[in-house]
């Protein structure tokens, strides 16, 4: 072995190199990050960063690799690959969204559909006092305080946070399925009433 | 089949039909706490169990479930409920219609949440709060040590002395003005203050003037003066009546 020449195990090209660079950012970042924060600090174009991720996209995939890179709240994050979750649950569970009832999805559906929302506004919809489900969520940190109504003393309003986006696996609130049906429930329901009020007054 | 004692176990209360009735009308328990939709599927279990269709219970059960659902509704819109009188019955079921409709939509994009919660589950990440930045540093720029050198002896140097001249009054002792008015009026009768002042510094002439009250002071001179800012004479005091206390020209003459 000619021990003058360095050890090379990879011939790097910039790409790669600017991959590995990439890896490591995404290693020590406890959030997903974005292009642009990715740009900011590997001091490198947006356009090579892209590729760069492209690059990792194809290395850190799900069946290839246990860590795998996904565009999830906006950003790029690494997670374990889903047929490790099994042996991921056995070492932890994922306390976020633990026991998440039916008044809380419902609560999370309203603050992410109409988001920034506050709590007197959630209840008219709901029906029933949203104060705790509304703080257990804020606990969670899957929503939190954006500001407040108009006017003097306005109710604090609500908006889902990046860590919701990342538990339920969306790139951006714009992934939520779209509920354009809605216009016709409101004239089947009131159909409906309308058929009940009918036999009523016969 | 008694209705009152149907067996409840909801998530705000757990017990007899009864129980829940009682405890709701002594305020005991929140009413909207209570899921009424989960009694009348207790009912409804209940009543498939039975096999036979009991229209007494079953007419109980819809006046005591319908009375608790007005109490309800009424707890969670007190105020909406005055709002809702004052509508048309035509508006009302299209508000109700519309508030529904609202709720349904809410109920529906929980339920994709719930699936997609479901789908997701298996995906594990890393959780933490985010880091601080690093601070950025201001980096300067490379730096000659001369330069460094020739900066420092310039503020060691000793600053030139501040001249505080222009700051010092010079006053001349009044002495000086009365030898020299003295030795005037020994050589003449009279002379004119301001013809003496001429060229002067304004110090000097303070002084000179100072001079010219102390020898009136003293009876030596007289002063005279035509009218105000007009030229002063200082004439030499000859006679006793001219020593007399006579402060202006118009006291002289008087």
């Amino acid at each position: 072995m000619d021990g003058d020449r360095p050890l090379r195990l990879i011939t790097s090209s910039p790409v790669d190199r600017l991959a590995r660079t990439v890896e490591a950012l995404l290693v020590v970042a406890s959030q997903p990050l974005s292009a642009d924060e990715l740009a900011a600090a590997a001091n490198e174009d947006p356009e090579r960063i892209e590729t760069a991720l492209r690059l990792l996209a194809e290395r850190f995939a799900e069946g290839r690799s246990g860590i795998v890179l996904e565009h999830v709240a906006g950003g790029w994050a690494f997670r374990a690959s889903r047929e490790a979750a099994e042996a991921c649950g056995r070492l932890f569970e994922r306390p976020v969204e633990r026991g998440l009832t039916a008044a809380s999805l419902e609560t999370l559906a309203i603050v992410a559909y109409l988001g920034p929302v506050s709590r007197p506004e959630i209840a008219r919809i709901r029906g029933v006092a949203a104060d705790s489900v509304v703080a257990g969520l804020v606990e969670r940190g899957l929503i939190a305080e954006a500001g407040r109504e108009e006017g003097i003393g306005g109710a604090v309003r609500y908006r889902t946070t990046p860590l919701f986006e990342r538990v339920f696996g969306l790139e951006s609130l714009s992934q939520l399925p779209r509920l354009d049906d809605v216009g016709e429930d409101a004239v089947e329901i009131r159909a409906r009433l309308e058929t009940v009020a009918e036999r009523r007054g016969a | 089949m008694e209705v009152r004692e149907l067996e409840l176990d909801l998530d705000a209360f757990e017990g007899p039909f009864d129980l829940l009735l009682t405890l709701v009308l002594k305020e005991e328990l929140d009413l909207a706490e209570v899921d009424i939709a989960g009694i009348v599927i207790a009912f409804c279990e209940r009543l498939a169990e039975r096999g036979e269709l009991d229209l007494e219970a079953c007419g109980e059960f819809l006046v005591l479930v319908a009375a608790l659902l007005e109490l309800k509704a009424r707890g969670l819109f007190p105020d909406e409920e005055a709002e809702l009188l004052e509508l048309e019955p035509e508006e009302a079921a299209e508000e109700l219609a519309r508030r529904l409709a609202e709720y349904r939509r809410a109920k529906e994009a929980a339920a994709w949440l719930a699936e997609r919660l479901e789908g997701e589950g298996d995906r594990f990440f890393r959780l933490g709060p985010a880091p601080l930045a690093p601070r950025v540093e201001r980096r300067l720029a490379p730096q000659e040590p001369a330069v460094l050198v020739a900066a420092l002896r310039a503020l060691a140097a000793e600053p030139p002395a501040v001249s505080l001249a222009h700051l010092e009054l010079r006053f001349p002792p009044v002495s000086q003005f009365l030898e020299r008015f003295r030795a005037l009026l020994g050589r003449r009768r009279v002379f004119d203050l301001d013809a003496e002042l001429d060229g002067m510094t304004r110090i000097e002439q303070a002084v000179a003037f100072l001079a010219v009250l102390e020898l009136r002071r003293s009876g030596e001179v007289a002063l005279e003066q035509a009218a105000p800012f007009a030229p002063i004479r200082v004439r030499r005091a000859e006679s006793e009546t001219e020593r007399r206390p006579a402060w202006t020209g118009t006291a002289r003459s008087a």
